[in-house]
């Protein structure tokens, strides 16, 4: 028996693994889960575009509401990732290369919108600036249109995007320590010296990350905007909004047609999220030698 | 309980971990695996306990196949390197935790249970630690939590692997003559894993010397020492001074020096290997001799870096001498290897 | 705000930094959040609790709560088994299964909205056989319950993945040694090790659940008391001017969210405190 010991018993070649069939039953179960509830949705998204045949599709896409609906979408996601980026940098640092106290309330406090409905998002700054809001009066006397307007939206996308690149930064940076900061000062740099040459060429795949998830939610978001847009067509619709009335009116090719782009968003954000995370983890083997 | 390993073999990809392995330990025994990382000790006791499983040969425990039962039928206490103690249980919990999960029919009432978590933590003299977790026990404390446990369900085999390896100087000695004491108390047969020769020949009845998989020599720690079976050994255990020679015409040659000793049955290209204590200065010639290139006292012995010539070259050794025999840089010394072992290359 | 004593700072811009962080942080966050607050102090006590205890509006937040809470318990179990599948096994396609884990953070939630909706519609892939079988989802509550198992998916696995895969494969060994058989082992040993991860996946799904608008919207079915979902009713109220309702409303889900978020951070401090053993 002794060459074929192990045949014998081939269930306990380790310690630590199940039984054949609750192994094929779990294994089972994740991908009939993860086939129904991703893979399907994201499938359907591009058969239903794709349903009335490539013309109708790019058809769809080129309407003036689209193409109005794509610019604003930049337009907005530039904005608030230009803003979170900035913010994201300076609270990175301030929180990360400092000890003080209050900073795991700071950090909860920037990490609060992850928490809140997107919709009560809007609904504050429907508050805030509407006509019966706070603000409101002042500002329709000075004739400044923030609601059912782009700076809205702007500040809506903001408030939900707001954690991603701080809470990209943060960790990273308390890992890499102040040791090479502290050097560079040694050697005669200035403060804005050292960020640029030193920390920032430190975290940049992190600035990347956090910038990409960041982009994606602001490009995606919906129930903040919706709430804060007014939906004046040709004007104050995103693409996510565009969807929604698209669907409303049974215009299925051109609302899954949008979607698609929204999708295709998605995923290649997914996939430059993977090759980040390669980036970051080896960045972290590289300083653990 | 008796061990029986026959011919064992066990490959991770192209590496070959244990190759054709054949070893018995007695009954009550207390052995030590020794050998440097990647010698497959630790390999071999994870066979033994189940936990691993070989690609050839057999174990028995007791003449009975043991490859026939999966890890928690064989009865074998493992104490694990980092310990692996449960960390979401109290020290009582996890010492109890092999009686709990026991089948109902055999399992101890609530009672048994503590009465045994009590002997066994008295047994290791921690009974003031029960109610605490392992996050808050010192290194050594937990080292003899994690024996306890393995010792909880009365085990036939106790098998530990690197049992002091994670610990400082200190609470490693003193673990060491502890575990020798509870050996003999509960006497049950035990392996032991380690890299550290000190600790090997000081704890172990009987020592196995591994090396690449192969069992080197098998041996008590007096054999093991002074009659090193291979040049491995030798240069493994204690401290070697090793001499390039040459064994040729039934004598051996140092260079084109012929050495007055006696030739081993080898031959050709070989190596002398001497203990540092067993080469003297001066006294009788064998023909080893070398010239003193530095000299440096320490207390009541002085160690002097001396140049042999040997066949290519020169090589130059440390030996330690008494200071009342001065030595002086420069001068020619002779040199007796009152002990010697010669292994062919 | 100061840097803590004893310890003297050699960086820079600490002062600069942390002033922009806060100010920074007031603007966008802070003070929206306190308007909301100070809006609903404009209603009487009275007033607060006749709103939120309207029928319409007790049952719409009974609808999210309740199926956020069923959600998020399907995501426990289900996240469960795929990330144990995830790290410990070997499949064709897991490390594909891995990376879409992430659709449901990354799809725009009307996207997700509306592929879920004709997915389950009467004549959709999987909507027509389960209406064979007498199930209908879309446009009642069970879709409002199906869009918040989807959004909820990544939360588990993800937080829980790190641990598993971190998990010291001796302490499953020495439990097998001690004559555990393997559902001993993962019942006794490596659940209690996961419990907070899958408690803090636990809580992070329900609250987005609770939240959640675009991807349920769609497949709601909007039926006042019947498949309402809180924030929809907002957005009603809203569009009706009655921001008074609107706000009491975004106060109570408000102050669910403060709590899960209370809830989590026990559950980090928990699982932090668990001294490791080596």
């Amino acid at each position: 028996m002794s060459e074929s010991a192990i045949q014998f018993y081939p269930e306990r070649a380790t310690a630590r693994s199940e039984p054949w069939l609750a192994r094929a039953i779990i294994i089972g179960l994740t991908m009939l889960f993860l086939t129904v509830f991703v893979v399907l949705p994201l499938a359907i998204v591009f058969v239903q575009a794709f349903s009335h045949g490539a013309g109708a599709y790019f058809a769809a896409l080129t309407e003036p509401e689209s193409l109005s609906a794509i610019r604003l979408t930049l337009a907005v996601a530039a904005i608030s990732v230009g803003l979170n980026l900035m913010f994201g940098l300076i609270a990175a640092w301030a929180i990360a290369k400092f000890e003080f106290r209050g900073k795991s309330v700071l950090v909860t406090l920037i990490d609060l919108p992850f928490s809140v409905s997107p919709v009560i998002a809007g609904l504050v700054f429907v508050l805030l600036f509407g006509a019966q809001g706070t603000l409101g009066p002042w500002l329709q006397r000075h004739d400044i249109q923030i609601l059912f307007a782009v700076p809205g939206i702007a500040l809506a996308t903001t408030f939900v995007t707001f954690p991603f690149v701080s809470r990209a930064l943060i960790p990273l940076m308390q890992e890499q320590g102040t040791l090479e900061e502290e050097a560079a000062l040694s050697l005669g740099a200035s403060g804005l010296q050292t960020f640029f040459r030193v920390t920032l060429p430190n975290i940049k795949w992190g600035v990347l990350y956090g910038v990409l998830l960041c982009n994606a939610r602001a490009m995606g978001e919906f129930g903040a905007v919706s709430v804060v847009s007014g939906h004046i067509r040709g004007e104050t619709n995103t693409m996510p909004l565009l969807v929604e009335i698209l669907y409303n009116e049974y215009q299925f090719v051109a609302a899954f047609a949008v979607a698609s782009l929204l999708a295709l968003l998605a995923l290649v954000t997914l996939v430059a999220k993977t090759v980040l995370e390669r980036h970051l983890d080896q960045g972290r083997q590289t300083r653990d030698d | 309980m008796t061990i029986e390993l026959a011919n064992i073999t066990k490959r991770f990809g192209a590496f070959a971990a244990l190759d054709g392995v054949d070893l018995t330990v007695a009954d009550g025994e207390l052995l030590a695996l020794l050998g440097p990382s990647g010698s497959g000790k630790t390999t071999l006791l994870r066979i033994i306990a189940g936990l691993d499983w070989p690609d050839g040969g057999t174990v028995a425990f007791d003449g009975e196949n043991a490859l026939a039962r999966g890890a928690g039928e064989r009865q074998v206490g493992f104490v694990f390197q980092h310990y692996a103690l449960f960390r979401h249980m109290s020290v009582f919990e996890n010492v109890a935790f092999g009686m709990r999960v026991q089948p109902r029919a055999i399992r101890k009432d609530e009672a048994g249970i503590h009465a045994r978590v009590k002997e066994l933590l008295d047994l290791v003299q921690l009974d003031w630690l029960a109610d605490r977790y392992p996050g808050q026990l010192s290194g050594g404390q937990r080292q003899r939590i994690a024996l306890a446990r393995a010792l909880a369900t009365a085990p036939r085999i106790l098998l530990l692997d690197e049992p002091f390896g994670a610990l400082d100087a200190k609470v490693r000695k003193e673990l060491r003559r502890w575990l020798r004491a509870l050996h003999q108390e509960i006497n049950v047969t035990s392996v032991f894993v380690t890299h550290d020769q000190e600790e090997a020949l000081e704890v172990a009845n009987r020592v196995v010397v591994m090396d690449k998989g192969r069992i080197e020599q098998v041996g008590t720690p007096g054999e093991i020492y002074d009659e090193p079976a291979t040049a491995f050994v030798h240069g493994f255990i204690g401290e070697s001074i090793v001499l390039p020679v040459n064994v040729a015409e039934g004598r051996v040659w140092i260079g084109d020096q012929p050495l007055n000793i006696a030739a081993p049955n080898v031959g050709g290209p070989s190596k002398l290997y001497v203990r540092r204590h067993d080469l003297r200065v001066g006294s009788e010639s064998v023909g080893l001799r070398g010239a003193v290139r530095h000299v440096r006292a320490f207390g009541a012995i002085q160690r002097a870096d001396i140049a042999v010539r040997t066949g290519g070259g020169e090589t130059v050794i440390e030996i330690d001498t008494p200071r009342d025999q001065p030595l002086r840089a420069g001068e020619t010394v002779e040199l007796h290897p009152r002990r010697y072992r010669i292994f062919a290359d | 705000m100061t840097a803590r004593a004893g310890r003297r700072d050699t960086l820079p811009g600490f002062g600069l930094t942390m002033g922009l962080t806060l100010t920074w942080l007031s603007i966008i966050i802070l003070i929206p959040l306190a308007g909301l607050f100070l809006k609903t102090f404009e209603l009487s006590l009275a007033e607060f609790v006749g709103i939120v205890t309207s029928r319409r509006t007790l049952n719409a937040l009974k609808i999210s709560f309740g199926l956020a809470f069923a959600a998020a318990l399907v995501n426990l179990v289900m996240g469960g088994i795929v990330v144990w599948a995830l790290v410990r096994y070997r499949f064709p396609g897991r490390r594909l299964f891995d990376a879409i884990v992430d659709i449901p953070f990354a799809l725009p939630t009307a996207v997700a909205g509306i592929a879920l909706t004709s997915l389950f519609a009467r004549n959709g892939w999987l909507g027509a056989p389960l209406a064979e079988l007498g199930i209908k989802v879309a446009f009642t509550p069970l879709g409002i319950f199906m869009a918040m198992v989807f959004i909820g998916i990544p939360f588990v696995v993800r937080t829980v993945q790190p641990v598993l895969i971190d998990l010291d494969p001796e302490i499953e060994e020495a439990a097998a040694s001690l004559g555990a058989d393997r559902w001993q082992t993962i019942r006794r040993v490596i659940l209690p090790s996961l419990v907070p991860a899958l408690l803090t996946g636990f809580a992070l799904a329900f609250a987005r659940a609770v939240g959640e608008y675009g991807s349920v919207i769609f497949i709601a079915g909007n039926l006042p008391n019947v498949s309402e979902i809180a924030p929809l009713l907002i957005v009603i109220r809203l569009a009706e001017f009655r921001y008074a309702d609107a706000t009491a409303i975004a106060v109570v889900m408000l102050v669910a969210a403060f709590l899960v978020i209370l809830v989590v951070n026990r559950l980090q401090h928990w699982a932090q405190t668990r001294i490791p053993v080596h």
